[in-house]
């Protein structure tokens, strides 16, 4: 395997040279070989780049419907999420990309279709089996979702704790390591209430790699971040995904952090799968729609007006309504 | 034509159909609540292994609401020393009194009060703290952490209540006897030996005390319950977890009003 699949992953492409500087080639080697080779199925939808065909998909998704209420959030939708790749679900708001995550969780149940995580069948599983399963898992939420009665130290330890017998001196130093990798050791004291928001999420991502899970599933992580501390968690993301073996999942319509450091994008919207392939591929798609979305237009295929009659007859219709 | 007797039929039945769709809904909430009552109970076990939780959630509940419960226990008391003394003395009964506000106290007032000041201190706090952990995410992230919040911060949240309501109305009552004493014996000159003489001889111990008790423990665990019930089903924003509020209150203080009811009629109606 190795550099064969350079269709997927070309040389120039912009995660070969993340942040100026040309990653390990054992990191490349990685990622590619993971996130291409023999992962069955093709997607019947507008495709761009074949599906990142990985002997070895830690997520699959076969014939997704879900709906909230009336309202339909996937109509049959085929993922595939290679093992130790970054993959992001880009998309504009509403369409779901958190009840995916949601689901791949097992938080919510699908109306039909299966989830497959790590070869088990997430729709299917019942409590002890999915909590099981979420001990492999770990997810950021927007709002980092720290105890709010807890510290820092405390929070991160919070899944040691519960999880594990380890004394406390190991899970101090557990504790202190998790905090090392995301540069707040020494905010250990401090409480969720006096964090800023991005720290908030380091905190929460220290959190979410404390039991070392194969996986894990960020929810917009950049979402109202100042530069500074988005360019921080871009960097972490890549680098924890790459240092700990993990298969991460990026949820985000911020298009240009995400598509920087992804290996494959999917781009999901009106329930279905838009468009899937590498960042380069993405970037260089030509639908309309597809282009206004990465390109951020306002206008195009999806129209700057919500539906509404003529401006000229609204105005003119008599009526307070 | 068809179109008049239509909106005829529309008007008769929506307010039908209106009445039907609360009703269902109401079972259905029902239904969520008592599934709840499930998992809390179910969580009872793992509690037990880490009583700590279990104390700060007595400390929370009873200990934070000591002040508020004294304090308006020695004010009841004194009300019930005062009226009482009028109407007793009309029947040259005052030297009752003791009795008079012993019994009002242990029996009703006690639990009573006590559960909906509670229910109004403790309970708003539960479903508030409940909710804004379901806005912020919390509880999704104790789920991800494969940690059932069910278990993990409802279960002690209702044992903490369900312990702590007998003893703040048992509490309530002997500072209400206080003040019944301060007002009576101490203010309107009742003999202070047939005050607690007459008292001694006429409270039993099973009949009234206990039955108090077990009052308070069904307030307990119907204010607790209800509290944390709002909290959990509440729709996670702002306004979701006012209203939530709002209604963990005032169900309570039904729930407690409607079941005193009923407690007293099956204990004391003879």
């Amino acid at each position: 395997m190795g550099r064969g699949d350079s269709e997927y992953f070309p040389a120039d492409s912009p995660w070969h040279l993340r942040d100026g500087v040309p990653i390990g080639d054992a990191t490349l080697d990685a990622a590619s070989s993971s996130a291409a080779s023999g992962c069955a199925g093709a997607v019947p939808v507008a495709t761009v780049a074949p599906l990142p065909t990985a002997r070895d998909c830690l997520v699959r998704i076969r014939g997704l419907s879900f709906s909230h209420g009336s309202r339909k959030i996937f109509d049959r939708v085929d993922l595939d999420l290679p093992r130790g790749a970054v993959t992001a679900v880009m998309g504009p708001s509403g369409t779901g990309k958190t009840t995916l995550l949601r689901l791949i969780s097992g938080q919510l149940r699908p109306d039909a279709g299966t989830i497959e995580v790590d070869g088990e069948p997430v729709q299917s599983l019942g409590r002890a089996a999915l909590y099981n399963l979420r001990r492999r898992m770990g997810m950021l939420f927007q709002s980092g979702a720290l105890l709010t009665d807890l510290n820092v130290f405390d929070n991160v330890a919070y899944p040691l704790r519960e999880h594990t017998d380890l004394n406390p001196a190991l899970v101090r130093k557990l504790v202190l390591l998790k905090l090392e990798a995301v540069g707040l050791r020494g905010a250990r004291d401090l409480m969720p209430s006096e964090l800023s928001g991005g720290m908030a999420r380091r905190v929460a991502l220290a959190r979410a790699i404390a039991l070392d899970p194969m996986m894990i599933l960020y929810d917009e992580p950049f979402t109202g971040q100042d530069p500074i501390s988005m360019g921080v968690l871009v960097t972490l993301i890549r680098q924890l995904n790459d240092a700990s073996h993990l298969t991460s999942i990026v949820v985000s319509h911020d298009v240009r952090e995400t598509a920087s450091i992804a290996d494959f994008i999917y781009v999901i919207a009106g329930g279905r799968v838009m468009a899937q392939g590498t960042p380069v591929a993405i970037t260089a798609e030509r639908s309309a729609w597809v282009r206004q979305f990465m390109d951020g237009l306002p206008n195009g295929p999806v129209h700057f007006h919500y539906p509404a009659p003529a401006l000229a007859a609204d105005l003119l219709t008599r009526g307070l309504g | 034509m068809a179109r008049r007797a239509r909106a005829l039929t529309d008007g008769l039945l929506n307010p039908l159909a209106r009445l039907g769709q609360r009703g269902l809904k109401a079972l259905a909430g029902l239904g969520r609540a008592s599934l709840l009552l499930v998992g809390i109970l179910a969580g009872s076990a793992q509690m037990l292994r880490r009583p700590r939780l279990l104390l700060a959630q007595v400390y929370n509940v009873g200990v934070l609401s000591l002040l508020i419960v004294a304090v308006s226990g020695f004010f009841v008391g004194m009300v019930l020393g005062l009226q009482g003394f009028y109407v007793l003395s009309q029947f040259g009964a005052k030297e009752s009194l003791g009795v008079m506000v012993a019994a009002s106290l242990v029996r009703e007032l006690g639990p009573v009060v006590t559960a909906l000041l509670v229910a109004g201190r403790a309970g708003s706090a539960l479903t508030a703290e409940i909710g804004l952990m379901k806005a912020t995410e919390q509880l999704a992230g104790l789920e991800m952490m494969a940690v059932d919040p069910v278990h993990r911060i409802l279960t002690p949240r209702f044992y903490g209540g369900l312990i702590s309501m007998p003893l703040l109305a048992v509490l309530f009552s002997a500072v209400g006897v206080l003040g019944g004493y301060f007002v009576g014996v101490g203010l309107l000159a009742v003999d202070e030996g047939a005050f607690f003489g007459q008292m001694q001889a006429k409270i039993d111990f099973r009949e009234d005390l206990v039955n108090g008790v077990i009052k308070s423990l069904a307030f307990g665990l119907v204010v607790t319950w209800i509290s944390l019930f709002q909290g959990y089903d509440a729709t996670p924003t702002s306004e979701g977890v006012s209203r939530a509020t709002t209604r963990a209150v005032v169900h309570s203080a039904l729930a407690v009003l409607a079941i005193d009811f009923v407690l007293t009629a099956l204990m004391f109606g003879k």
